[in-house]
């Protein structure tokens, strides 16, 4: 079963307060949408409308050609794995596999089949017969993901699966997030996240929300290398966001004119220079800029300089220095102009 | 009624003095000398029998009824949002203070023989003598008592339960295809299991006990172990078989309430 999901002008709303203002957004069958946000953005809510948990004010949700809006959630054939797992706890792990494919009213004889199936995709066979007190938090998540997986949904909703987990295990589970999908290409995955770096692994898109609305949705490398906005400049990965004049043919920050392609953003306003910090070197090169370093920080493979230029600060990531600048020194930074984006004040995605 | 009282206090001293005397005085039958004699009159006769038999299906059916009925509005007041839902969960707290005749009085005013529910009746259809509503002093009028009033101390330790039992469980079990009634039988019911134990053998040892309940439906054919220990020792003046079937009574409601803490502990109520 192949199906999309479709919000269509998705607006929720408890009592006064809008929760999500007008989401248009499109998951393509097979594809991994992360909403990616903030606390308080709405991408949860976006979820749980999708889920029928909660009830859009105005808009419809479709899940392939079906428009489920009106649908209690038992009746839309989805996977659903949450934060904290919810497994149920009187469960063994092969009940709670299991739990999904009774409620549909499979074949007696088939459930045990499909649901070895699903155990062993996930790697937890072995732990079949277990209560979910007996395993660990990782191998908790992974019998949840078998239970969503069991159902053979179209959907599958993943709603910060991986937030209770510790870094080590985060990554190891995001790789076989990655190949749960491989094996499963017909599935839609829809992600929810606050984590820049578990959106940019695992989607084929992304769509940042802020502020109840959508700020901006493309692939990750078009948001991360062009994003259109500050915000998804800066919750998408690192940004230096620095004002800047632009002029005919020029733009210039504090004193110093720098070259970067203008794009559309017309001459005679002000707008912002988006450039990642990994990506502005130590030393003259183009685009330089005079300052004095504020701050030295040591990450193990990179050092982080903050440089006081014209009063803005500049962030650098500059791969481990054999013999970093002090503090006060007075230092030249700079940029390549390809590698710079300008960002019109006050133009957001709609 | 104070021997009943005594066994409800846990602190030992205050239980073990009254207790000892009621022991006592239930081997000393009136003609002297210390025996089991009245033991075997009091288990031979009919009416201690059927005071047994009358104590414990109405203590099993209220307990029953109160589990049933305890459960299904701990569900609606746990699990679905209503205006008020939390004023109504606290007047259970305060219902639980209430004494128990209160609620027999106010069955009473409503369903007795010189109660509203009759008057209405003979009010509007104008016809003479009492009204249809007459089960009051029947047994099923005292199991409607004792359900009415023991089923908030079912539901106490049920909404604490519930407030434990976490939604997100709730909506994964719905979303994988459960229908509601699905989920109550299989998620719901299987984790309030300890609470319901607790919560039930809790009003089993008080409707074993319960005294004021049945004297004021006033059901004269009702005979519970309570009511027959006060008829002894108050209309008989048979202190020894008061005290003899009050210490059946004591070893039936101490056994259950140990039971109780057994069970209670395990469910951490």
């Amino acid at each position: 079963m192949s199906s999309g999901i479709r919000f269509d002008s998705v607006s929720v709303a408890y009592g006064k307060n809008v929760v999500l203002d007008g989401l248009d957004l499109t998951v393509e069958p097979g594809e991994v949408m992360a909403l990616l946000g903030p606390s308080g953005s709405g991408k949860t809510t976006a979820l749980r409308a999708v889920a029928g948990f909660v009830r859009p004010a105005s808009g419809r949700v479709f899940i392939g050609d079906r428009d489920v809006t009106s649908l209690p959630p038992h009746r839309r054939g989805i996977g659903m794995v949450v934060q904290q797992y919810a497994l149920f706890p009187h469960m063994r792990v092969e009940e709670n596999v299991a739990f999904g494919l009774k409620a549909q009213k499979v074949a007696r004889a088939e459930i045990p089949g499909r649901v070895a199936d699903a155990l062993s995709m996930t790697g937890m066979a072995a732990y079949a017969k277990r209560f979910p007190r007996e395993l660990s938090g990782g191998q908790q998540q992974r019998v949840a993901i078998a239970r969503a997986l069991a159902i053979r949904p179209g959907v599958l909703l993943l709603d910060e699966p991986l937030s209770a987990l510790d870094a080590q295990l985060r990554s190891g589970m995001l790789a076989e997030l990655a190949r749960l999908h491989r094996e499963l290409p017909d599935v839609s995955i829809l992600y929810v996240t606050h984590d820049q770096v578990e959106a940019l692994t695992l989607a084929d898109r992304i769509a940042v929300m802020d502020r109840a609305r959508l700020q901006d949705c493309g692939t990750p490398q078009e948001l991360y290398r062009r994003p259109r906005n500050e915000f998804t400049a800066s919750f998408v990965g690192n940004a230096n966001l620095l004002p800047v004049s632009v002029g005919v043919g020029s733009v210039s920050l504090g004193g110093a004119e720098v070259k970067v392609d203008t794009g559309e953003v017309a001459a005679g306003v002000s707008a912002t220079l988006c450039v990642r910090p990994h990506l502005v070197g130590l030393g003259p090169g183009p685009n330089a800029l005079a300052g004095t370093v504020t701050e030295v920080q040591w990450r193990g493979a990179t050092h982080r300089l903050y440089v006081d230029v014209d009063g803005q600060s500049v962030k650098a990531d500059l791969r481990e220095l054999r013999k970093p600048p002090s503090l006060g020194e007075e230092v030249t930074v700079h940029f390549a102009p390809e590698d710079a984006v300008l960002l019109s004040a006050g133009v957001t995605h709609d | 009624m104070g021997v009943g009282v005594a066994a409800r206090r846990p602190p030992r001293a205050r239980l073990s003095v009254p207790l000892a005397l009621v022991v006592q005085q239930s081997v000393q039958p009136d003609t002297g000398g210390t025996s089991l004699q009245p033991y075997s009159d009091v288990f031979a006769s009919e009416s201690f029998r059927e005071a047994l038999g009358t104590t414990v299906w109405l203590a099993v059916g209220a307990t029953v009824g109160c589990l049933v009925l305890g459960f299904a509005l701990a569900l609606v007041i746990a699990f679905v949002p209503f205006p008020g839902g939390k004023a109504v969960a606290k007047f259970i707290d305060v219902f639980l203070s209430f004494p128990s005749f209160l609620i027999t009085l106010a069955l009473l005013f409503i369903y007795g023989t010189k109660g509203m529910a009759n008057g209405m009746w003979t009010g509007a259809t104008g016809a003479g003598g009492d009204g249809p509503f007459q089960f009051l002093t029947t047994p099923w009028g005292v199991l409607l008592a004792e359900i009415t009033y023991f089923t908030p101390f079912v539901m106490r330790p049920l909404l604490a339960a519930f407030s434990q039992i976490d939604t997100a469980q709730l909506e994964v079990a719905s979303s994988l295809g459960a229908r509601p009634l699905r989920v109550v039988r299989k998620v719901i019911l299987p984790e309030a299991l300890p609470a319901l134990a607790a919560g039930g053998s809790l009003v089993l040892v008080m409707c074993l006990n319960e005294f004021g309940i049945v004297l004021f439906t006033g059901a004269k054919d009702v005979t519970t172990l309570p009511m027959l220990v006060y008829s002894k020792a108050m209309l008989e003046s048979d202190y020894p078989a008061a005290c003899v079937v009050a210490v059946v009574n004591i070893a039936i409601s101490v056994g259950l309430y140990g039971l109780y803490r057994v069970v209670s502990r395990r469910a951490g109520a």
